[in-house]
């Protein structure tokens, strides 16, 4: 039984001076990431310092690229949606939503890529589907 | 601060929808009960110690004044549901300490009355905080983000929907001799798994009640527990932790008890395999599934093969838990399973449980709460008594 997953209204994330840059980029269509100039480890969610060794960060592009690291598909809801972590290539895993798809079909390991998602009056929200082979 | 106190007072709520009452009454009833078990008055309080769920903006301020205590030592620390073992942990440190002599801590809530959909609509936060604006957007709810973790749970270990739906059933075989538990039919796992999907993999009967109520402890330093009739059951090992997204090293296959267990069970000088009866924290079945391997009942990813064929049940399994029908079956008042979980821990070493359910030799029980999102961050705290 496939049920294709559906678009549904997002609430705008709210950001701050030191993640407007993300919501910025997103804006761009782009996803982008924190990484150390001192360790040179890449976090997530990103902060200002770095929370493995508190040196500086700096922003990096990501590929938009990664595999599902975990998911439940939310059936208690008006829409149903697929909600779960995806890591990255870079490395860091992140809370998701996994868009474009069959929700009966998601599977963990499942390759996937970043599409961009609008939300009610704020930044589109990065969300992932899986990648064509 | 091994064996440095003592819960001399446990009273559980009696109620499971309580419309007609405010809150904070909630929290003077049981707070009331939990005195009168122990033998003492508000008058003995020295200390008090609540979370999130009391009402009042500034942790305990309202609270001790609306209890009208006179304290020398107050804790507000609110790690969600498992505060209250955290709370008695603090406890205990001020006990030893010498900072307080009688220790009150109480839970209240009424989400049933207020009609919340507890588990499955998002709740929105203060935005300062500075995970939220990562998340909150996707929509993640209490009930898909322990999902996430009993999906994972699934796919690394091979755990079933079977193997969970049998912590619901040992959990509602316990709850039938439960008057007060809102949910007394004894369930199968035919039933558990072919309930409605909330969030796969988790059915409804995978989740907790919904409930009012509330409940107090007490915990005293032992030249008062000398002086009162209760059994003696003593606190020789606490532990707490709080566990995230690990700046984005994420790994849902374990908990904060991972950490939080080990801490108690060493101060308390005792094994896993020493433990006669477990209260362990249960939102939801992967819940109970994931704290019992990190405690060390069961090795990591053999959760599922534990749980199976009744082992949780008294009676009859090796690890009976949560008899008074926890979280599952009894009730999960203000949406905080915490204090419950150390009240039937308290009457299963006292020997006042349920006939039924007792077990014969409780000289040693374990309490473990979770707190906040399994998936996203949470508390854990763990507590270990020893009936003296």
């Amino acid at each position: 039984m496939a049920s294709m997953s559906q678009d549904r209204t997002l609430p705008p994330p709210e950001s701050n001076p030191e993640t407007k840059a993300y919501w910025d980029a997103a804006a761009e269509g782009r996803l982008i990431l924190r990484k150390c100039t001192g360790c040179g480890k890449v976090h997530f969610y990103p902060r200002a310092l770095c929370p493995f060794c508190y040196g500086d960060t700096e922003w990096v592009d990501a590929s938009g690229r990664g595999t599902i690291y975990s998911y439940s598909v939310m059936r208690r809801a008006p829409v149903p949606y697929a909600i779960g972590y995806v890591t990255l290539e870079e490395g860091v895993s992140m809370l998701t939503n996994f868009v474009d798809c069959d929700l009966d079909a998601l599977k963990i390991g499942q390759d996937v890529r970043v599409v961009f998602k609008p939300t009610e009056g704020g930044p589109p929200l990065p969300m992932f589907t899986p990648a064509r082979a | 601060m091994k064996g440095k106190a003592y819960i001399a007072g446990a009273y559980e709520h009696p109620t499971r929808k309580a419309p007609d009452k405010s809150v904070a009454q909630l929290h003077a009833e049981v707070a009331r009960g939990a005195l009168e078990d122990a033998g003492l008055t508000k008058d003995d309080v020295d200390a008090y110690y609540c979370a999130g769920d009391a009402p009042g903006a500034l942790g305990p301020l309202s609270m001790v004044e609306y209890l009208n205590l006179r304290c020398r030592h107050v804790d507000s620390t609110d790690v969600g549901g498992s505060s209250y073992l955290l709370h008695v942990g603090h406890a205990v440190e001020a006990i030893a300490a010498g900072r307080a002599k009688v220790a009150l801590i109480t839970l209240a809530g009424r989400p049933r009355s207020e009609g919340q959909a507890t588990g499955t609509a998002p709740r929105a936060g203060d935005m300062r905080q500075p995970d939220l604006q990562f998340e909150y957007p996707y929509g993640p709810t209490v009930v898909n983000m322990y999902a996430n973790c009993a999906m994972r749970h699934m796919h690394q270990f091979g755990t079933t929907a079977e193997q969970l739906a049998w912590i619901k059933v040992a959990a509602s075989t316990h709850a039938q001799y439960n008057e007060r538990a809102m949910l007394r039919d004894v369930v199968t796992v035919e039933e558990v798994v072919n309930s409605p999907m909330v969030s796969d993999p988790l059915h409804r009967l995978d989740c907790c009640v919904i409930s009012d109520g509330g409940g107090a402890l007490v915990v005293v330093a032992p030249e008062i527990m000398a002086s009162l009739k209760r059994p003696k059951v003593k606190v020789i090992g606490v532990g707490e932790a709080v566990k995230g997204q690990m700046a984005g090293q994420v790994d849902l296959t374990y908990s904060g008890a991972a950490w939080s267990g080990p801490r108690a069970f060493e101060m308390a000088g005792v094994k896993p395999s020493d433990i006669k009866y477990a209260s362990i924290y249960d939102s939801f079945t992967i819940t109970v599934l994931m704290q019992i391997e990190d405690l060390g009942f069961c090795e990591k990813g053999e959760g599922g093969k534990f749980v199976a064929d009744g082992n949780l049940i008294s009676g009859q399994g090796r690890l009976p838990f949560n008899t008074d029908g926890g979280g599952l079956c009894n009730n999960h008042p203000a949406n905080r399973g915490g204090i419950t979980k150390v009240i039937e821990a308290v009457r299963q070493a006292r020997g006042e449980a349920h006939p039924k359910v007792q077990v014969p030799d409780p000289s040693l029980v374990l309490a473990h709460g979770t707190g906040g999102s399994l998936g996203l961050r949470h508390g854990s705290a763990t507590v270990i008594l020893e009936r003296e």
